[in-house]
């Protein structure tokens, strides 16, 4: 399972690499949700810790409400811890016509996750997300960032994940 | 088949991390030409091509401009908006790639038409690997004087400053763009007041997709091949994301004045194992959907508008019959009901519930009274929601009652006859 | 000049000022539009979209509540598309709605109640997708239903724009966009003061006050207890409006004949401990200034800006007056001289407080606010809370004969009244601390500068030879920019007046559903009125405070009285303390 983002708690190296942060945003609470973006980088797990979110409130002359909402708000910004590789499938209608259910199964299968599970390492999680802008490449995954694709076959799939190992 | 390079005419021509390889193309020569000219002049010049936005709304770019320029309050900026949300749109994602040198000029052209102090682009987070290039050309730029303090001796300031998305596509349209800008959740607000008076830090604002802007340079550097291309009505070349079932997905070029064939069959190779086309939807979810009768329309304004479609912001999503219109209609809901930004009651609570009437129209479980009340919400919802989210968002839908109202019959008049 | 224009809305003309919106032009005509966002205090919202209406010229139908009336414009607000817009709007959102009006707190007086009345919303043929969400309760004041929430936004819009705590927001989007508190903590362990306000505003009963009506009853209907009653000088000028009555009206009478028939066995006057608190309060002024103490000294009767100064200015709060409040010093009374001189067990007399104010509810369980482990004051009813008993008993208000408060402690003085009002506290301590340091009465009883509505008033009071800088805030809004100056020593006050809602107690987060700016200042009028045919305008000339200081608590400030009348506050506790 994945771990209790409410256990999660700040440590002094993640406190200074958040200062680091805000010192690159100038302290410009307009630029919070740069400034979470860069935050969530920063964690393995790829998510916005509670304790983090209440560090950032404190050290920005923003309310709390705001940076839960932009968290909540945001498909990028992410409240629950991920994978270490969060594969992120487009779910848009262009890689749903090219069958993206068949590259969906193939990851649950070769995974042994669904959604809203990790593997046993900490490694995957697998997410649904609209259109990432690769239609061109349907069907797609993301993962930290970099477009796969397209992927059609089972084979291409186990290759793709042993990149990972 | 026409094949052109207009808007694509850098591409791959220079080191894309260089701003010596981009003037040695004759980079920035534009951007020389427009601060000799009268910012009024420069919109006159988008004017004379007829560019209408390439984001979607198809606002006339000149007025834009000149209407930008009239506001008399200080500090305007500009943004340009690379959002690209838009389902089976990548475009915007091919020109930051193969030609971001050109994108900046066209914002500084742009701050100095509209008289603007800074620039703002707004790159979706799906985009964040294409940040470096973007850093990188604005540094480049900074150096060379083409930004920052005194632009070419002009005594003009001006700044481009990247600011990213974060998976919201209702952060495409204009004021939620601004507001995550300003660090809040990108919900939309109402207008007025309009952006050109009051946008972005209640300054006047003046936003442009990416590939409105980009045509800005090669316009001002020579305007012939442009003004030659296309129709009457709609002059010049668009930048057409084709995706789907098409053999060959991609961005192409093309005048407008070709036809739908042309671009389905001739540049993307046709449709997968020779599938028969179910339906086309042109401009992204948002957009309208035609069956295979508009392969030989002409893809402009001017015949589109005459098939109730829009061509928006160029993407051509081409569905085969593999794929039923009623699916096709609800994985089309799905990227709305998730990507509505929630605040107002008819976008919230309409996509859901016409949602839940496809789903049972795909069950067969509808009654007529179910066919009715769908239809009703999709005509009330346009009419009152907030946002053009909300306006667009059963688009699909409604040009899908018209051009198949078989998939909508009513019940008892389905089993009469079958 | 104002430039005038001229629309037509149904037909039929209208000339409004420019810049008016079309929801208000209809007002003129005595059209109701239909709104549930829209709020005459806030900043347009735009959001619920049921005030949508058709203008000719326009392809989609426009939001009155926002839409400027242009000169010309021809509205229709009953065609079948508007009709159909409407009605399916109020249909959308019934199918995500708790089906319980019956058992809801708001029921009666619910705003999307009426309007699904008005359009005949009958069930729709729609799923219901409502899902159950649980309901906060866990704190003393207030209640959040999420699954009755519309997502107006208004209890946002008053919670960010007028108190500037934003202990509420949006969050999430599409169909999971919740109106909710960071982290959906409980409120009291947020940045939430507890002002009430949102449950104002609140057009349904999502938000509302924490219940106690029934506790009192028990009481009533409980042989040993005898039950004393305090009413907030506030609640006699904004009763009235549930009862069809205009604006600031005056009910102090017929409150006090309800009280009795609802089964009170002593009618009491907040007023009573407002004199007190008064009288303590302006001894322990003329003390912090003459022994050098902590200054500026603020008051401290405003329990919500109590809860401010605790949770977000802890370094601070040895600049609150550690005076108790007027409910808690009356409380305190009650239980100790009173319950003596009547003879009666202190575990046995239950003190009831009608307050404008829901935080009030979380000061009555302040571990502070004890004695020998009973509470001084065992329920707060709010005035929403007391027009439901006057509802339940069944009692014709406007028809009821008018009758006095119970004596020692309904007796009081003007300076008791204006308490209700920004500013009031204020002129009632001058008017006594003035006569005390210069052993002459104020010039001028009626102290103007500090009366009206602005957010921050400031004046100078020369008493004694002191020239005494003083301030009167509203609104924690305006509160937080004092304090930020304060943190940053740029505050050379010597006293400080704050109330947390917008006008003072009369605009507090207990009153009626109906409360507005206007109405607020109606019944600030109506509270000057009040002091002004007073025939007692002083505190310390309260005779049965007199009365009380001489047989029992010696002098103000004494040793008893400090006992008593005085309380301590101390920092909150917060979920994650970075300055470990
Ligand atoms: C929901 C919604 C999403 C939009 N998304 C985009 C987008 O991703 N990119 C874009 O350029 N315009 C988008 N637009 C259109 C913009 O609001 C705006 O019209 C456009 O950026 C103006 O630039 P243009 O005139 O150059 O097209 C969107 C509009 C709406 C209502
Ligand atoms: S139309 Fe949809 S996206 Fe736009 S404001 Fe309303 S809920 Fe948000
Ligand atoms: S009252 Fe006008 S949109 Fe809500």
């Amino acid at each position: 399972m994945i771990e209790d983002s409410s256990k999660f708690e700040i440590t002094d190296e993640l406190k200074s690499k958040i200062e680091k942060i805000l010192d690159n945003h100038y302290h410009d609470f307009t630029q919070i949700v740069g400034i979470l973006l860069d935050v969530q980088d920063e964690i393995p797990q790829h998510y916005i810790p509670k304790a983090a979110a209440f560090y950032i409130a404190e050290k920005l002359p923003l309310k709390l409400s705001v940076i839960y909402d932009c968290i909540t708000f945001y498909d990028a910004l992410n409240e629950e811890p991920r994978g270490r590789y969060p594969i992120e499938i487009c779910d848009s209608v262009a890689c749903k016509v090219n069958d993206n259910d068949f590259l969906l199964g193939s990851l649950k299968e070769l995974l042994g996750i669904d959604f809203g599970t990790v593997t046993y390492d900490g490694r995957f999680t697998i997410e649904k997300v609209s259109c990432f802008g690769a239609c061109d490449r349907a069907p797609a995954v993301r993962i930290n960032k970099t477009v796969y694709g397209p992927l059609k076959t089972k084979e291409q799939v186990r290759k793709l994940l042993e990149q990972f190992v | 088949m026409q094949k052109i390079n207009y808007i694509t005419e850098n591409f791959g021509k220079y080191d894309v991390f260089s701003i010596d390889s981009y003037m040695n193309i004759g980079g920035f020569q534009s951007l020389q030409k427009a601060i000799d000219m009268e910012g009024e002049d420069i919109a006159a010049v988008l004017s004379d091509a007829g560019i209408k936005g390439r984001g979607g709304a198809e606002y006339p770019m000149g007025r834009k401009w000149s209407q930008a320029r009239a506001v008399k309050r200080p500090h305007h900026c500009v943004i340009c908006n690379a959002d690209e949300g838009e389902t089976c749109t990548f475009k915007d994602r091919e020109l930051i790639t193969n030609d971001p040198f050109n994108l900046i000029e066209a914002m500084v052209i742009a701050g100095w038409a509209v008289n603007a102090e800074d620039g703002y682009i707004y790159m979706r987070a799906e985009y964040s690997h294409l940040r470096p290039r973007l850093i990188n050309a604005i540094k480049q730029a900074k150096e060379r004087g083409f930004l920052g303090k005194n632009i070419l001796g002009t005594g003009w300031d001006y700044d481009v400053h990247l600011y990213s998305g974060a998976g919201a596509y209702v952060c495409g349209e204009g004021t939620a763009l601004i507001r995550s800008i300003e660090g809040k959740a990108g919900r939309p607000r109402m207008k007025p007041p309009f952006m050109k008076q009051s946008g972005l830090f209640a300054r006047p604002t003046c936003i442009n997709n990416v590939e409105s802007l980009s045509i800005v340079p090669h316009l001002l550097h020579d305007a012939v091949p442009y003004m030659q291309a296309g129709t009457k009505e709609s002059i010049g070349t668009k930048m057409v994301s084709v995706g789907g079932n098409v053999n060959k997905p991609g961005v192409y070029e093309v005048p407008f004045g070709i036809t739908v064939r042309d671009i389905v069959y001739g540049l993307a190779g046709g449709i997968q194992e020779d599938h028969k086309i179910r339906l086309i939807q042109f401009g992204g979810a948002s957009g309208k959907i035609s069956d295979d009768r508009i392969l030989d329309i002409s893809y402009s304004y001017e015949d589109f508008a005459k098939n109730n479609l829009i061509i928006g912001s160029g993407s051509i999503l081409v569905i085969d019959e593999r794929t039923s219109v009623i699916d096709f209609l609800r994985y089309t809901q799905d990227f709305f009901l998730h990507e509505s930004c929630g605040q107002c009651t008819p976008c919230r609570e309409g996509n859901r519930h016409i949602r839940i009437f496809l789903e049972k129209i795909k069950n067969g479980t509808y009654t007529d009274e179910d066919i009715q009340t769908m239809k009703t919400f999709a005509r009330v919802m346009p009419m009152s929601s907030l946002c053009g989210l909300g306006e667009t968002a059963q688009n699909a839908l409604k040009s899908a009652f018209d051009v198949f109202p078989e998939v909508f019959a009513s019940k008892t008049q389905t089993e009469a006859v079958g | 000049m104002e430039e005038k224009i001229t629309l037509k809305i149904n037909g039929m003309p209208v000339e409004v000022k420019k810049g008016t919106k079309i929801l208000e032009a209809a007002k003129v005509l005595h059209i109701d539009i239909p709104h549930l966002c829209y709020h005459p205090d806030q900043r347009v919202k735009a959001r619920c979209r049921i005030c949508s209406v058709e203008v000719v010229g326009k392809k989609r139908l426009l939001a009155a509540c926002a839409t400027e009336c242009w000169d010309g414009m021809e509205v229709f607000t009953d065609t079948k598309v508007v009709r159909d817009t409407q009605r399916g709007i109020l249909q959308l959102i019934m199918a995500d709605h708790e089906e319980n009006c019956l058992t809801c707190p708001r029921n009666g007086n619910c705003v999307l109640q009426h309007l699904c009345s008005r359009f005949n919303v009958l069930r729709p043929n729609l799923t219901h997708v409502a899902e159950s969400i649980p309901v906060k309760t866990t704190n003393p004041s207030l209640v959040h239903d999420p699954e009755k929430c519309v997502k107006c936004g208004r209890c946002i819009r008053v919670c960010k724009d007028v108190q500037g705590i934003e202990a509420i927001g949006f969050a999430g989007r599409s169909t999971g966009l919740k109106v909710t508190t960071p982290y959906e903590e409980e409120f009291n362990k947020t940045d939430c003061v507890l002002c009430g306000q949102c449950t104002v505003v609140c057009p349904v009963g999502a938000l509302v006050e924490k219940d106690d009506t029934d506790r009192v009853l028990d009481a009533i209907f409980d042989p040993d207890k005898t039950v004393i009653v305090q009413t907030a000088p506030s609640v006699r000028v904004a009763l009235g409006d549930a009862f069809g009555l205009p604006d600031g009206s005056i009910v102090t009478k017929k409150m006090v004949s309800a009280l009795r028939m609802i089964g009170f066995d002593k009618v009491f006057d907040t007023n009573y401990g407002a004199d007190l608190t008064i009288t303590e309060e302006a001894g322990e002024l003329i003390d912090r200034l003459k022994n050098n103490k902590t200054m500026p000294m603020t008051t401290s009767c405003c329990p919500a800006w109590v809860n401010f100064m605790e949770k977000h200015y802890p370094d601070k709060i040895a600049h609150l007056s550690t005076t108790k409040s007027p409910m808690a010093i009356f409380s305190a009374i009650a239980k100790t001289q009173y319950a003596k001189q009547e003879n009666i067990a202190s575990k046995n007399v239950f003190s009831v407080a009608i307050m404008p104010c829901i935080a009030k509810k979380y000061e009555a369980k302040r571990q502070e606010l004890t004695q020998n482990g009973l509470f001084d004051t065992d329920a707060v009813i709010t005035t929403r809370g007391l027009i439901k008993l006057i509802k339940y008993i069944g009692i014709d208000f406007n028809n009821l004969p008018e009758s006095e408060f119970d004596n020692p402690m309904g007796e009081s003085t003007g300076a008791g009244a204006i308490f209700g009002a920004t500013g009031g506290v204020m002129e009632a301590a001058l008017r006594t601390a003035y006569e005390w340091m210069t052993d002459k009465p104020m010039p001028t009883l009626e102290y103007t500068p500090v009366r009206g509505f602005e957010g921050i008033k400031e004046a100078q009071v020369e008493i004694g030879g002191h020239n005494l800088k003083i301030a009167v805030v509203h609104t924690l809004k305006n509160a937080a920019l004092i304090m930020d100056k304060l943190r940053d020593g740029k505050c050379d006050y010597d006293f400080i007046e704050v109330m947390a809602c917008p006008g003072g107690c009369v605009g507090g987060g207990g009153q009626p559903v109906t409360t507005t700016f206007a109405a607020t200042k109606e019944r600030i009028k109506a509270l000057y009125t009040i002091d002004r045919s007073s025939k007692l305008r002083k505190s310390h000339e309260n005779p049965y405070l007199k009365k009380l200081y001489a047989e029992f608590l010696e002098a103000p400030g004494s040793e008893t009285a400090h006992k008593l009348l005085h309380t301590h506050y101390h920092a909150r506790e917060k979920e994650f303390d970075f300055s470990k």
